[in-house]
């Protein structure tokens, strides 16, 4: 069943330097048992749009007029943009949406336990008793692997490892059994050997509690092997959504595939690496028409640099933004190389 | 970008963005600076300001010493230059001539009549009284340290009235101008507060300058002496000292002494600001990068170190300023440090506590609202300056 | 203590770096009773960097492959051991090294560093932060020689000779890395090490820094030593590759047989944790349990017996040698 839906989210910064965009147009769904990743690099306003869906952006934020992101709760449904106040906004972060960030250091306060910080949390967001609470964070930071659980309530977060932080995070975001995990690079800062695990732990619970997870990364590996469905993010706009077999085997976008030809593949080492060419824009200077069209290799003066492609339907569930998808795409050859 | 144009720049404007991808640090600074409404105002007032107090001698019609008042004008209140009046108008600016007279019916106070049909015109560029630029002459204690060097020497003035006296701002009990001494004492202020900070800035480069670079135990050493001056309260210390420094020695050897010992109060802070900024560019990578070049310590500081905190240390200067120039005039407002008939913001102020000035001479007012004027500039001033110098943080992604 | 023990003379006279037993310890602040706790960041390894090698340097948090790193470049204390260096000019032992030599040896041993926002000084422009070393050390002569040179070496790196009077806020972090390369390679060193090159830049931007570096290395014949926790990268550019794990050396082969033919429990762990890109080899490899033990107090016996799945007794109390299995592969396990 369908937990969240973001329409037309667009998304810009008042800054000094002008009004930035951040986010363009960004539309999806999110059900329930399924992990959707969402990739991007640098830019791509990823995390933005993952903060949105707890409406934790800073107050130079300024939603478009047709912004909608609607979560679906058992009894009704919650039009986040439209919360205000603090006690509304409760709902968002940390009941029914949890978020678990990239450096666990700066989620945890340094100054006051971990066990203090986890039952603060149970006793905002549920009507346990302390006692209770303090048994739940127990068995949550069992659950997620960390040996000795009753004895850590009581250590700080820099007495811990990297590794286990992040476990330690992931417990403290999962004790309110939220129906909406948004993962924002949980694993990029831990070493691979760690990352593993953390990977594992985290598609058992999507399992056992039914709930989603928002998997934010730059990683399309990692994507590769945790989430059921990818949207790829370039500068504020998603260029190609579908399964992550669909994705990652048969890309469409050119973005896509310039992404996955310049990762370094083990299994094909004598393959030479073919980056992307060009820098990623400043967001202050946002290409016209399709924001990729000044790295594309197939980029069209004229077309691409005019107007923006919505989302094409290759296949079933599988879109992509690009107009040389399209049946009236000129039958040029491919000898523009960038 | 759009601090450097006021319009929001467009995505052709190619040579705007040349500008600000080739704009070193320091321009970058002055065109934030620039962008900054208040602080811009507060330069030009302190600009205005300084430029005021060092030609106040030919701004100022007479003296601002006893040799300079009027006798005839005593407590007399301040004279505004007219154009116009009921006889008629005159392109010259003129004033009333005034005469006084004390009875029994004035409880024996001089009360000061204007004539309004005696018009006294206002002169440009007339001669009076004589000063110098380079006047040294410094009556230190013993007969070796006695200076007399005078050089520079002019007796012409902005105004001056054809006849009689004109005081814009009025006078003071024993008939000094006060417009005079109020230009004069914004100087007194400025060079006080510049020879402490000079001092303060001095002792604050070596011993901060050493803390950081080298670290360690030297730092340890340094920073324990450091804490331990910063602790001593200065109030009690200045009226400790000013109770010990003997009655006989000149203005000039107070004014040395009072600025040299609020440059002495005034380091640790300065010096740990400057420790605090050279451990931090030290641990930089490009510093790394330079050492692994195999550079000495002297290119490390020339290249790296200095030119990174000079934009730190011309902040911190700005704001050590009004601190200085704040201790002086209570210091002097309470009676320790320049007192009358020295001209000091503090001195002058001295004067308007008493019940009988705010009663009947309010005039002796108007040193306060330039005092005020003067230190909000320097602390917008120095507020500017740190938020455009700040920002370069902003610059990581 | 896993040692080297040089049976047969393998300093070979191809090797342009070749360690001994080197060890860097840091002591970290002080106790008021007892030892100070000490950092074994390395630990009695041994090894050589082939000339004109890319030679890679995994390992995870913990390794010591950054401070190992360092100390070849003599920016990191070498507490014990030895490090020599050697090209077809001089020869030092970078462990006992007079004023005059480790000057000379700053002109042949470079470093690219990791963060390319760090590691560029704000206020200096492109062209006076590549120039920089040829000032300090005194290559150039005139300042006409200089910017013969940094163009020489700008454009090698791809960068716009035009932009080279701007300042780094004006560049992207793929520029400022290539700009990073160029100040690191403008006097011709020898030997350069890239500590983590590419892991602060985006994943597009990777490949074209990879690129970079390989044609460089094609160009200038010199030896590389990379740094990087990242298998994937390392295993595209580098042609020999050893891993580290808590200051020790666990294994070291040319890329292909590491990548095909691991024999360390701890390299195969690394490898199956790699995740692929195939969505569908998911959950089919073996994951290692625990956590990095810290270098303070490392396990006895062979560091890695802790997490392994193959420890037997004898690898708590008794640490395994190198040995050479076969041309050029060498581990240190007792089951290899």
């Amino acid at each position: 069943m369908t937990l969240l839906v973001v329409e037309n989210l667009d998304l810009k910064f008042d800054t000094d330097e002008g009004r930035i965009t951040a986010v363009d147009n960004v539309s999806f769904e999110l059900n329930s048992g399924e992990v959707l990743g969402l990739v991007g690099e640098s830019g791509s306003g990823k995390s933005v749009t993952a903060k949105s869906l707890m409406h934790l952006n800073p107050s130079n934020a300024v939603y478009g007029a047709g912004s909608e992101i609607y979560l679906e709760l058992d009894r009704d449904v919650v039009d986040v943009l439209s919360l205000k106040s603090s006690r509304e906004l409760k709902i968002v972060r940390g009941g029914a949406i949890s978020m678990i960030f990239q450096e666990p250091m700066a989620s945890f306060a340094p100054a006051i336990t971990i066990g203090a910080q986890m039952v603060e949390q149970l006793l905002i967001h549920s009507s346990l008793s302390k006692k209770e609470a303090a048994e739940l964070s127990v068995e949550m930071l069992d659950r997620v692997g960390i040996s000795e659980a009753r004895h850590r309530l009581y250590q700080y977060a820099f007495e811990l490892s990297g590794g286990m932080r992040q476990r330690a995070m992931i417990a403290m975001a999962l004790s309110t059994k939220p129906k909406v995990l948004i993962a924002d690079e949980p694993t990029t800062a831990l070493d691979v050997t760690i990352q593993a695990q953390v990977l594992d732990l985290m598609k058992e619970l999507v399992a056992e509690f039914g709930m989603a997870i928002l998997f934010i990364t730059h990683d399309l590996s990692v994507i590769a092997q945790t989430a059921d469905r990818v949207a790829v993010m370039y500068l504020g706009r998603i260029l190609e959504t579908g399964t992550v077999r669909q994705v990652i085997q048969t890309p469409a976008h050119p973005y896509t595939q310039g992404l996955l030809n310049s990762l370094p593949k083990l299994d094909a080492l004598d393959e030479p690496l073919t980056p992307i060419a060009g820098d990623i824009p400043s967001p202050l200077e946002r290409p016209p028409g399709c924001v990729f069209h000044t790295r594309c290799p197939k980029a069209q003066p004229g077309v691409c640099d005019q107007s923006i492609p919505g989302l094409f339907p290759i296949d079933s569930g599988h879109t992509a933004a690009c107009f040389a998808l399209t049946r009236e795409w000129p039958d040029i050859d491919q000898k523009r190389t960038v | 970008m759009g601090f450097l144009s006021k319009a929001k720049p467009t995505e052709t404007d190619q040579s705007l963005k040349e500008a600000y991808f080739t704009a070193s640090q320091a321009q970058l600074i002055r065109a934030r600076y620039k962008s900054n409404r208040t602080a811009m105002v507060a330069g030009w007032v302190l600009t205005m300001m300084i430029l005021v107090g060092f030609f106040s001698e030919f701004l100022s019609p007479y003296a601002p010493t006893m040799a300079g008042r009027d006798k005839q004008y005593e407590n007399g209140p301040p004279q505004m230059p007219k154009f116009w009046d009921e006889n008629g108008f005159s392109l010259q600016p003129f004033i009333y001539g005034t005469s006084r007279e004390r009875s029994i019916k004035t409880n024996f106070r001089w009360v000061i009549t204007v004539d309004r049909e005696d018009r006294r015109y206002l002169r440009f560029f007339v001669e009076g009284w004589q000063y110098s630029y380079i006047d040294l002459k410094w009556n230190l204690p013993g007969e070796a340290f006695d200076i007399d060097f005078t050089t520079l020497t002019f007796s012409t003035h902005l105004f001056g009235a054809d006849k009689g006296g004109v005081h814009l701002f009025g006078t003071d009990a024993s008939g000094k101008d006060i417009f005079s001494r109020t230009l004069r004492a914004i100087f007194t202020s400025l060079k006080c507060g510049a020879l402490g900070v000079l001092i303060a800035f001095v002792l604050a480069l070596v011993i901060g300058g050493i803390s950081g670079f080298y670290g360690g135990w030297i730092d340890s050493i340094l920073q324990m002496i450091t804490d331990a001056i910063r602790t001593v309260p200065p109030l009690p210390l200045f009226m400790a000292l000013a109770a010990f420094l003997p009655q006989e020695w000149s203005a000039e050897a107070v004014f040395f002494i009072i600025s040299s010992i609020l440059g002495l109060i005034g380091w640790p802070t300065l010096a740990r600001r400057i420790r605090t900024h050279l451990l931090s560019e030290r641990s930089q990578e490009y510093v790394l990068a330079a050492e692994l070049c195999g550079a000495s310590p002297n290119h490390i500081i020339r290249r790296h170190l200095l030119p990174s905190f000079t934009s730190y240390i011309i902040v911190d200067l700005m704001i050590t300023f009004p601190y200085m120039v704040r201790l002086e005039t209570a210091l002097s407002f309470i009676g320790l440090g320049l007192i009358d008939p020295v001209s000091s913001l503090g001195s002058m102020m001295q004067n308007v506590s008493k019940a009988d000035v705010l009663l009947n001479y309010q005039w002796y007012f108007i040193p306060v609202l330039f005092f005020i004027a003067f230190v909000l500039a320097f602390v917008f001033v120095g507020d500017g300056l740190r938020d455009a110098a700040d920002p370069y943080t902003r610059e990581k992604k | 203590m896993a040692g080297y023990r040089p049976e047969e003379n393998s300093v070979t006279e191809s090797s342009h770096i070749s360690a001994r037993n080197l060890s860097v310890h840091f002591v970290l602040g002080r106790q008021l009773f007892g030892k100070p706790p000490v950092v074994r960041a390395v630990d009695e390894i041994s090894f050589e960097i082939p000339k004109g090698s890319f030679f890679g340097l995994v390992g995870e948090s913990g390794s010591g492959k950054t401070t190992l790193g360092r100390a070849i470049l003599r920016a990191a204390p070498i507490t014990s051991g030895q490090i020599l260096y050697r090209d077809d000019e001089v020869e030092y032992d970078l462990s006992n090294i007079a004023k005059e030599q480790l000057k000379d040896y700053r002109r042949r041993a470079q470093l690219i560093f990791q963060d390319p926002y760090a590691a560029l000084s704000p206020r200096m422009t492109v062209r006076d932060i590549i120039a920089e070393p040829l000032e300090v050390m005194g290559i150039t002569n005139t300042r006409a020689e200089t910017d013969d040179r940094v163009r020489e070496i700008a454009s090698k790196c791809r960068l716009n000779l035009e932009h080279l009077r701007r300042f780094p806020h004006a560049f992207s972090g793929g520029q400022r890395q290539r700009i990073s390369i160029a100040r690191a390679l403008v006097c011709s060193p020898r030997f350069v090490v890239a500590d983590e090159s590419v892991a602060a830049l985006d994943v597009s931007i990777q490949a074209d820094i990879l690129n970079l570096l390989e044609s460089l290395r094609g160009e200038l014949m010199n030896t590389f030593l990379f740094i990087s926790h990242d298998l994937r990268v390392v295993a595209h550019i580098c042609d020999t590759v050893a891993v580290m794990y808590l200051g020790t050396l666990v294994e070291s082969a040319p890329t292909r047989s590491l990548f095909s033919n691991p024999s360390h429990p701890y390299t195969k762990a690394l490898l199956s944790a790699i995740p692929s890109l195939n969505p569908d080899v998911r959950g089919k490899a073996e994951k290692l349990e625990g956590e990095i033990p810290s270098p303070i107090t490392p396990p006895s016996g062979c560091k890695f017996h802790t997490r392994c799945s193959l420890a037997e007794e004898r690898c708590r109390s008794e640490a395994p040698l190198w040995r050479e299995l076969s041309e050029g592969h060498s581990v240190a396990c007792h089951f290899a």
